[in-house]
């Protein structure tokens, strides 16, 4: 069966409501034809990840739809572009890119979008509710939304996010059909301490071995006692989804589509069993650190995904009013800095030595200095997995108490995990 | 060789280049340079390697959804591979194609080629023709 458009969505994509809008209701329908949807389905909202510079042919499309008239018609949110408008940190973006940047995010703003400018929009008040469908771009951002919300979205790519934003429909494949959301795969952690489970390294470093384990597969994570808090659960799903292609998983007890093993199966056996064991965490933590036992690091980056407001409380805890040898760059959205602004924090934060970054991140737009042979230390499975590539920064992964002593005093410092 | 027949996922005509078969996943975004369309991620086996002009065989891609981006601006300064052959459609990474297709920007193929056969023309000069047929070069 092929795919089928309506009477309204044929007379869309010819033109009929401008030629942005038949220009975007052109392109879902041709990501449809190729993912083998049948039909379109409503959507209920977006989040939008196709406003960041790469190059100046992401400007010319979004001023495209602009110029064609074109508007969001359901709730879109953005994610981070190339610049921090807030002024916070200093972008290192030059001309004639930071222009073109700038005029990409102006555009996405003419379509009608929220300028959120975060890839956490589900801690800034972005909570599609249980079981609607919605079209998220952002593979950490997707990955929370259908999991830890549990609404249904699949991971969509730069500009059919905000084609489905504006045409509101998007192909009915994939996630949004609930016999492909049940879990084929388990991943089973009861091998693990709980002492380590319940430490914060475990989460990133779990993700990543999840990634890479069940690359687009749907995996149930087993042997997780009580729930681990929205922090760890997108730090989970960001580094899951940037080693695999990741786009939902479920935890027994936990999300809200797995009240049980069973249910989060089907009722059906699992077709592979992953027994986590303490040489694969070992592995696993070697393996996101690519600077193998540096004298010193250069910079700490941490807030991939963003910082919430409550990872700031604990990373001025951890800071305890010290000075910093080496800047830690803490990158959140707008969304925090008005709560961190209230509480004094940013003033005391910034008084230490951390570099606040806001409606954008270190990795996706030059922020570090550039520097030959530098090293990072990140507790972002995320950050580890993209800097080296991104940043031309070698990484050093550890905690973020360890990321916070290292920073204090310039020298790399790792505790052992707690096996 | 003789010549296999591919199915064609996203229109482009004929191309012409080396075939570089890669080696492991990658994910476009963070793992290409979209200046210069060179694997950039230190943790890919082929890094460094040039994907501009080839033929590029993919088994299967990772990672963020702003692929579809990275691949436009190879399409829109020149160093996008002549053609992809993938073992199945990959909407984040095509979506790439699609868009530069309504700017009309030239744009290269995409074909689906079953993942038993990827490396059969590996590092040879192949040629594609517009019904996705992929032929070894003298």
């Amino acid at each position: 069966m092929s795919l089928e458009l309506s009477a309204d969505e044929r007379a869309i994509a010819a033109g009929r409501n401008g030629d942005g809008a038949a220009m975007a209701m052109r392109i879902v329908a041709e990501a449809g034809r190729l993912l083998g949807a049948d039909r379109l389905i409503p959507i209920q909202s977006a989040h939008i990840d196709g406003a960041l510079y790469h190059g100046d042919s992401g400007t010319l499309f979004a001023e495209r739809l602009v110029n064609g008239g074109a508007r969001v018609s359901v709730r879109s949110t953005l994610n981070v572009g190339a610049l921090d408008l807030m002024g916070c940190s200093r972008v290192r973006l030059e001309e004639p890119q930071r222009t073109m940047a700038r005029r990409m995010m102006d555009a996405y703003r003419e379509l009608g979008c929220e300028t959120t400018w975060t890839c956490a929009p589900y801690q800034a008040g972005h909570r599609p509710r249980q079981g609607s469908d919605v079209a998220w771009g952002e593979s950490n951002a997707v990955v929370f939304c259908n999991s830890v919300l549990g609404a249904r979205t699949n991971r969509y790519g730069d500009f059919l996010d905000i084609a489905c934003a504006i045409t509101g429909k998007a192909p009915d494949v994939g996630l949004h059909r609930p016999e492909n959301r049940r879990a084929r795969l388990v991943f089973d952690v009861t091998g693990l301490s709980p002492a380590f489970l319940n430490s914060e390294i475990a989460w990133p470093i779990l993700g990543t071995l999840y990634g890479r384990e069940t690359g687009s597969t749907v995996g149930v994570v087993k042997g997780i006692e009580g729930h681990p808090g929205e922090d760890r659960l997108k730090a989970f799903g960001a580094a899951a989804a940037s080693s695999g292609a990741v786009g939902l998983f479920h935890i027994v007890g936990i999300t809200p589509e797995a009240p049980d093993l069973e249910s989060a199966l089907g009722g059906e056996p699992a077709e592979i069993t992953v027994h986590v064991t303490a040489g694969m965490v070992e592995d696993t933590r070697a393996r996101l650190s690519t600077a193998a036992k540096p004298a010193a690091i250069d910079a700490v980056a941490i807030g991939s995904p963003h910082l919430s407001a409550d990872e700031f409380v604990e990373l001025e805890r951890l800071i305890d009013g010290r000075g910093l040898r080496v800047p830690i760059h803490a990158c959140t959205g707008r969304h925090v800095l008005a709560t961190l602004e209230k509480r004094g924090a940013r003033k005391r934060l910034e008084a230490s030595g951390v570099v606040i970054v806001a409606d954008t991140c270190i990795v996706v737009t030059p922020i570090l200095p550039a520097m030959n042979g530098a090293v990072l230390m990140t507790n972002s499975g995320k950050f580890a997995q993209y800097a080296p590539g991104n940043t031309g920064y070698g990484v050093l992964y550890g905690s973020l108490a360890d990321c916070v002593e290292s920073a204090v005093s310039g020298r790399p410092m790792l505790t052992d995990m707690v096996a | 060789m003789i010549p296999l027949r591919a199915d064609v996922l996203v229109p482009g005509g004929t191309a012409v280049g080396k075939a570089l078969v890669l080696e492991a996943p990658i994910s476009f975004w963070g793992g290409v340079d979209p200046k210069s369309g060179s694997i950039a991620d230190v943790r890919h086996p082929q890094h460094e390697e040039p994907i501009g002009g080839t033929v590029l065989f993919v088994p299967a891609t990772i990672g963020s959804s702003s692929a579809s981006a990275v691949l436009m601006e190879l399409v829109h300064n020149g160093h996008a591979p002549a053609a992809i052959v993938l073992h199945e459609p990959d909407a984040i990474l095509l979506l790439g194609l699609i868009v530069a297709r309504e700017m009309h920007w030239p744009t290269p193929p995409a074909l689906r080629l079953d993942r038993s056969r990827h490396s059969d023309f590996s590092g040879l000069r192949v040629r594609i023709s517009g019904n996705g047929t992929i032929s070894p070069l003298a």
